[in-house]
């Protein structure tokens, strides 16, 4: 087990929100046609509520610390906010468009010690990027910052989110940072608003696009074992859990809410009104969360993709029930595998297993 | 008069966070993690760029840990060079402004 395997067990055992997300604003320079916020500014906290919801996520033992948006720049108290988070000893990863970093933000974020900087490129090309931003110029803009971050020794890594708009863009962003010399990761899912408005979903690629991205190595590795589907389903798939909301992750967004994850739009409490640490260890929410099992899904519990599945307990929320399934997740695991999900069975979306089979030696 | 002290200050380009009687330090320049058990976190904790390593010996790792001197030195030079090593912790044999 790898130290920071044993440190997220340790950290699942004593209930410890090990990773944290703050969203500082949803204000946003650019209006990516596929993203789940709404960007209205309001209420907002403020510099010195932010840096005491930080200084209350130490305390409770948080050693990640994602600092995201919107766009987390346009704050002007954004580097204050980071310093604090650093002064802190936090291991700190900023989301952000980069479109506002220049040589010398560069300089001051490598100065500051973030571990890294996540930046996403939908496209090589600025005609699909600029039309998924709605940002004249973004792409040059974010790619002059990735080339001033990389030049300064920051971490960057690009995120490629794919939709109908640059379904097949992947090959060309990761040749793209791996010429550049940052990490690269695909994202495939598309995921509705925060609001509840599932529209965008409509942007998501098809299933055929699924299925190539699964079935390049160049995005996932080795695709035998990624795509192989596993049969053994033990006691500790069943007595697990479907990912760390909750369990080790809190998201806090700028007006103070908190969530287990920024997927996972179920409120649990406001800092404004309680402590983190009330919210964290009281909340009824986190905790009927923190019960549910995979055992205790009853659809996913008996599929055959359980002990492999990426499923996602908020996008099951945001789909009528937290112990259901994330149908996306389903898709994915029927792209990797070309098995269909117990979900897609039962709901008659896709044929069962037929009553005669064949096997060849 | 020459000083046969070490002192020792925690690096700025490191993320740590003490869970328990245990301590997580990642090093942001190479991303390297270390996980230091109760002895190691007691003399993180006391590595205020003043306090001399021998008196953190005495105080915080012999007297909390009923260990003798003689062996709590080597184990703890051994951890302060090794984390030196990569830039986790700084050593001086003068006092480290923080």
């Amino acid at each position: 087990m790898s130290l920071l395997e044993e440190m997220n067990q340790k950290a699942t055992q004593q209930g410890i929100p090990l990773s944290a997300h703050i969203d500082i604003t949803w204000k946003c320079n650019e209006r990516c046609v596929h993203c789940y916020l709404d960007h209205e500014g309001k209420n907002e906290m403020s510099t010195a509520e932010i840096k005491d919801v930080i200084r209350q996520l130490a305390e409770t033992g948080t050693f990640f610390l994602s600092i995201s948006g919107g766009e987390p720049l346009l704050r002007r108290d954004c580097f204050e906010i980071l310093e604090y988070a650093r002064q802190l000893r936090f291991n700190v990863k900023l989301k952000t468009n980069a479109v506002m970093i220049g040589a010398k933000e560069a300089a001051r974020l490598r100065r500051l010690g973030i571990e890294q900087v996540q930046i996403s490129i939908y496209s090589d090309r600025p005609e699909i990027h600029d039309a998924i931003t709605k940002l004249p110029g973004s792409l040059r803009r974010s790619l002059e910052a990735i080339r001033h971050l990389k030049a300064n020794g920051v971490k960057v890594s690009i995120s490629n989110v794919l939709m109908k708009q640059n379904a097949r863009s992947g090959m060309a962003v990761r040749n793209l940072a791996k010429e550049i010399g940052v990490e690269f990761h695909i994202d495939p899912t598309i995921t509705p608003m925060l609001n509840g408005d599932r529209s965008i979903l409509n942007l998501g690629i098809s299933k055929e696009e699924l299925d190539e991205v699964f079935h390049t190595e160049e995005f996932i590795g080795d695709v035998g074992e990624f795509c192989a589907p596993v049969a053994t389903v033990d006691e500790d798939v069943l007595e697990g859990y479907s990912c760390s909301a909750g369990h080790t992750l809190a998201y806090i967004s700028p007006s103070g809410d908190v969530f287990p994850c920024v997927q996972f739009p179920m409120p649990c409490g406001n800092v404004r009104e309680k402590s983190f640490r009330d919210i964290w260890y009281r909340s009824e929410q986190l905790t009927e969360l923190r019960a549910v099992q995979v055992k205790h899904l009853p659809t996913c519990s008996g599929c055959g993709h359980v002990a492999y599945c990426t499923r996602c307990p908020g996008l099951a929320y945001m789909e009528g029930n937290m112990r259901g399934p994330s149908t996306s997740d389903c898709a994915k695991s029927e792209a990797r595998t070309g098995i269909p999900s117990a979900w897609q069975v039962k709901s008659g979306a896709r044929p069962g297993p037929s009553l005669v089979q064949i096997r060849v030696a | 008069m020459p000083t046969t002290e070490t002192y020792l200050a925690k690096s700025n380009d490191i993320a740590a966070r003490t869970l328990g009687d245990e301590t997580i330090v990642m090093s942001t320049l190479d991303s390297t993690i270390f996980m230091l058990n109760p002895t190691g976190t007691a003399i993180w904790q006391a590595a205020d760029g003043n306090t001399p390593l021998s008196r953190i010996i005495e105080d915080k790792v012999c007297a909390e840990f009923d260990v003798p001197v003689e062996q709590a030195s080597v184990d703890a030079r051994q951890f302060v060079d090794e984390l030196a090593e990569h830039g986790i912790l700084i050593v001086s044999d003068h006092p480290i402004p923080q």
